[in-house]
């Protein structure tokens, strides 16, 4: 499998996934609220 | 309309947006438009880019990329969050810091990726800087691979920045 930053697609999924990851890890450092 | 600090903080914001849109912009126009096409390009033609429009277009990228970061950490101290922001939260507890300062901590890391990767591999390439036949690939490389990182962390940047604003 080749380098996902090498496609366009590949590049906007890995920010979307880090995107999800990162309301995430807000959400917990809040406490949720 | 009184030109008090509520405006000078609204104009320093009309600003790092701006700064903002050009410099995402032109990072959005080489990933999503200049990088694929160029194969597509008859061999000829091709020239054209790194000797016409890469050092225009790197001239707007980097000092709009460092207009941004500057306008930016004005606004956070402004807002008076520019501690709190840069330790994400983990000061306070409070999610609204948190994500504005997640999405201020890769707003840096790609500042940083376009002054210190991105601009000097890109002026072996495009031949403002001398480089050998086998560098010349490599910063390519370096460059490309540096530009579609700040492609992907813009995502996260962008709902970073505009959901603290916004939902939080």
């Amino acid at each position: 499998m080749g380098n996902p930053l090498d496609t366009r697609t590949g590049t906007v999924i890995l920010g979307l996934i880090i995107t999800v990851i990162m309301v995430f890890v807000v959400a917990a450092i809040g406490g949720g609220a | 309309m009184e030109f008090g600090t509520e405006f000078w903080m609204f104009f320093v914001r009309w600003l790092h947006v701006l700064s903002g849109v050009m410099w995402i912009g032109i990072l959005w126009y080489f990933n999503f438009v200049q990088t694929p096409t160029v194969p597509t390009i008859p061999e000829e033609l091709r020239p054209a880019i790194p000797k016409h429009i890469m050092p225009v277009a790197l001239l707007w990228f980097r000092w709009a990329a460092l207009s941004t970061l500057v306008f930016g950490l004005i606004l956070a101290w402004q807002n008076g969050y520019i501690g709190d922001a840069l330790a994400i939260g983990l000061t306070n507890g409070n999610d609204q810091h948190a994500m504005i300062g997640i999405g201020m901590w890769f707003g840096i890391i790609m500042a940083f990726n376009v002054w210190f990767i991105i601009w000097p591999n890109q002026q072996k390439v495009i031949g403002l800087v001398e480089a050998s036949d086998a560098e010349k690939p490599k910063a390519a490389r370096a460059a490309g691979l540096a530009s579609r990182v700040n492609t992907m962390l813009s995502i996260p940047m962008l709902y970073a920045m505009v959901s603290a604003q916004n939902i939080y």
